[in-house]
């Protein structure tokens, strides 16, 4: 047998290195941003108090920013990884170089368009899930030609053995197609916009299926790989034990599946379910601290190198904080941690121990590693490097520790009563005053690691100026000695083909699968929409469109609607949430932070007037409020005309509306506009200030509908005592 | 909660998928040897380019020389 000769592509890791940084930055820059609005509420009300500017409020920026780090900048991170170290490890060039530059390609696009469509209200709501059905086509079909390109570079491999990080590749490209799809099955309403075929209690189990399953299989599993890879290449020893990182992937991908359930705990999901994730979340420790282990281990003999060498520091400190963020995971997953951490800023605070120090630290590393591999040559300053590492590590604990004082303080602040049985503090505003000092810490915690990042950025551009520009470089081996039923890439035009039918298989499988079961899933649970509670009715068409513009406005962000039965709860915000009170709620609302109180109950609280003044201007009726302004909100008119065919699509997920009620849409929103407008004009402040202008048509009234109806229908059956 | 038809049933459809590829990595041999593996990828199969390998000669022949 020869040896052959091929060539490692490197032009595309280059790709995805610069992108990395660029991505990096930019939601770095809008996390620190939307961390300035805590603080500072009124900081981009550039055209006026009055004239607040709806794509930078802070319902808006949020989701920009999760999903731009989480899949704009760790995205890109884990396709640098893993197409450098696929080809090393598996001795071949990736399967197809077009393949290569359409992910690519298609992945900066699909970011672009996030970044375009997330700021203007363009969102699903589901948190991680935000993006609308065009796009969230656009993701599977680029996933697809991912996973083609790895398992066809598999298929071609001239190693016969499979290191345990290509594994770890693996099962992230499969798992996270199939979450994908599942959670967003959403109906296309228009272009634009879609509602989730799931509704209430099952859309949350959904939702957080895939939730938890994206921390697990987009931000743990790949950079998982990356360890395995390049923890021992940087150190140059062989990992700790091989053994242990095959008992590890094999445990970690049995038992993350069924984690989910631990962001529900205490809501209207079943207890059995509850439990079942629990259970799992507790076990997951086991792995992931083996996994932990055996990378902090590989470095066992090697620790002087950890003080010479600036990329070792970063895995240490990444290895780390994966080992805290996975102890804490199941502490938080047992019910009564939970009932303490849910809902409150300790969560974002253990959110960021991954992303900063695991994800984002894992990545510095390699990128700088990386640098001086690909232009090769030394990195242009280690000291900035060892800099970089100081005051990101620094900008992680003054990130972290102030959310965790800040999460145990609001946990205890809302469930504290007095003597007589009321609420110390009762008005929740007092609860949101007191942690702003730590929420300003966060915040200098998060300009730290960005200014750090920076460093990095510059560091690698000066390294890759000085460098050589060797794109692709040349490497031999053995080939695969064919063995029958072990399938091998060839190069007949005949191969060829069967592989372009394959490619073409799996898109339309990919396209039949999505159409179907957008078709198929609503025929199950429609069943289940057979109300459990009898007076939980249907939303009006103007409460339908104020749901609209509610998720638009990305309140969900910072308002829950989901009332645990804690005594605490029912004494601040009412009666607790019943499973059967969201049955026609596509998707669910019911959030996962209380910046702000819960809303559940809060139709009926306050007289429209309150909620009017609450939007122009939130200090007005809360001292000390942090929630942006919508003054838009009330200068916009209300866009009504898609109503047909919203609620025929609501319809075919299974809400009972008539044909009638269709085609009565406008004229029912026109008289409940009317009844809200003689309302507000029962203040005659408001009347000072608006005169006879027209208020009905605008988008306030229709949101004003929608929060005075929350929570109110199971009000009516009270009275008959609820069972 | 028929959703849990599809959320388990996924899962578990998922979950044999990889019970499948984990049987069939250890009966192809995947998981023979524990050690090997981890010591193989730390070799680099770049080829050495002319100039760095004419370097080395020269340091050999140096050190020959001392």
């Amino acid at each position: 047998m020869e040896k052959e000769q091929f060539y490692y592509d490197n032009k595309i890791v280059k790709m995805f290195l610069w992108a990395t940084i660029l991505w990096g930055i930019v939601g770095m820059l809008v996390g620190l941003t939307v961390a300035l609005l805590f603080v500072y509420p009124g900081l981009l009300e550039f055209a006026g108090a009055d004239n607040a500017i709806s794509w930078l409020s802070f319902g808006r920026l949020r989701p920009l920013h999760t999903n731009a780090v989480i899949f704009a900048f760790v995205g890109n991170g884990i396709f640098l990884g893993v197409y450098y170290s696929t080809q090393r490890l598996l001795k071949a060039r990736m399967f197809n170089d077009v393949l290569s530059r359409i992910h690519f390609w298609g992945w900066q696009a699909i970011i672009v368009a996030a970044a375009i469509t997330l700021p203007l209200g363009f969102t699903s709501t589901k948190e991680y899930a935000e993006l609308e059905w065009p796009i969230d086509i656009a993701v599977v079909l680029i996933w697809v030609i991912f996973g083609i390109n790895l398992i066809g570079t598999i298929l071609k491999r001239r190693q016969r053995h499979i290191y345990v990080a290509i594994w770890f590749y693996i099962a992230t490209v499969v798992t996270i197609a199939v979450l994908y799809i599942f959670n967003n099955l959403e109906l296309p309403v228009t272009a634009f916009k879609s509602y989730s075929v799931y509704a209430g209690v099952q859309d949350a189990m959904v939702q957080w299926w895939y939730g938890h399953n994206a921390v697990a299989f987009f931000l743990t599993t790949p950079i998982l790989g990356l360890m395995y890879y390049f923890v021992p290449k940087v150190a140059n020893r062989p990992v700790y034990s091989y053994r242990l990182s095959i008992i590890h992937f094999w445990t970690l991908i049995f038992l993350y599946i069924w984690a989910g359930p631990h962001h529900l705990l205490y809501t209207a999901l079943p207890e059995w379910a509850q439990n079942l994730g629990t259970v799992f979340s507790v076990m997951l420790i086991f792995p992931s601290w083996g996994g932990m282990i055996n990378g902090l281990l590989t470095l066992r003999g090697a620790w002087d190198k950890v003080r010479e060498d600036p990329v070792l520091k970063f895995f240490v400190v990444a290895i780390t904080g994966y080992g805290m963020a996975t102890f804490e995971g199941p502490m938080l997953s047992f019910k009564n941690v939970n009932a303490i951490g849910h809902y409150t800023d300790w969560i974002v605070g253990h959110v960021h121990i991954g992303a900063l120090a695991w994800n984002g630290f894992m990545i510095a590393g390699i990128v700088y590693w990386l640098a001086t591999k690909l232009w090769k040559t030394e990195l242009y300053s280690t000291k900035l490097a060892n800099i970089h590492f100081w005051i990101g590590t620094l900008g992680i604990l003054f990130y972290a520790i102030p959310l965790y004082v800040a999460g145990f303080t609001q946990a205890f602040m809302w469930k504290q009563f007095n003597p007589d049985g009321t609420l110390v503090y009762g008005n929740f505003l007092e609860t949101v005053t007191q942690v702003i000092p730590m929420y300003a810490m966060r915040a200098i915690g998060g300009t730290l690691y960005l200014t750090g990042f920076i460093l990095l950025a510059y560091n690698v551009i000066k390294t890759a100026k000085a460098g050589s520009t060797v794109e692709d470089e040349l490497a031999e081996a053995m080939p695969l000695k064919k063995i029958s039923g072990q399938r091998i890439a060839g190069e007949g035009w005949h191969t060829w083909l069967e592989r372009r039918t394959v490619l073409f298989t799996i898109l339309t499988t990919v396209a039949i699968l999505i159409g179907g079961l957008v078709e198929i899933v609503p025929l199950i649970l429609v069943k289940s929409n057979i109300p459990t509670i009898s007076s939980v009715k249907p939303y009006t068409p103007l409460e339908l469109e104020g749901r609209d513009i509610y998720m638009r406005e990305g309140c969900n962000n910072c308002h829950s609607q989901m009332i645990r039965p804690f005594r605490s709860e029912v004494e601040r915000y009412g009666e607790y949430s019943k499973a059967g009170e969201f049955v026609y709620d596509h998707p669910f609302l019911w959030g996962s932070r209380r910046t702000g109180p819960d809303v559940h109950r809060i139709g009926g609280k306050y007289n429209d007037n309150w909620h009017f003044n609450h939007m122009l201007d939130p200090r007005s009726t809360s001292p000390g409020s942090i929630m942006p302004r919508y003054s838009w909100i009330i200068k916009d008119n209300l866009n009504a005309s898609d109503i047909e065919a919203k609620m025929r699509g609501l319809v075919k997920l299974g809400v009972p509306y008539s044909e009638e009620e269709i085609k009565n849409a406008k004229q029912s929103i026109l008289a409940q506009a009317k009844k809200i407008e003689n309302n507000l004009r029962q203040d005659p402040e408001f009347v000072k200030n608006y005169g006879n202008s027209n208020i009905q048509n605008k988008e306030i009234v229709a949101l004003i509908a929608y929060l005075q109806r929350l929570g109110t229908d199971i009000k009516a059956s009270n009275k008959t005592a609820l069972k | 909660m028929e959703v849990v038809y599809i959320t388990i049933g996924v899962s578990i459809v998922v979950a044999i998928l990889f019970f499948i590829a984990f049987i069939k990595s250890v009966k192809s041999g995947q998981y023979e040897d524990t050690y090997t593996p981890s010591v193989r990828m730390l070799f680099d199969d770049e080829l050495v380019s002319e100039k760095k390998r004419k370097n080395k000669v020269n340091i050999k022949i140096n050190n020959l020389n001392n």
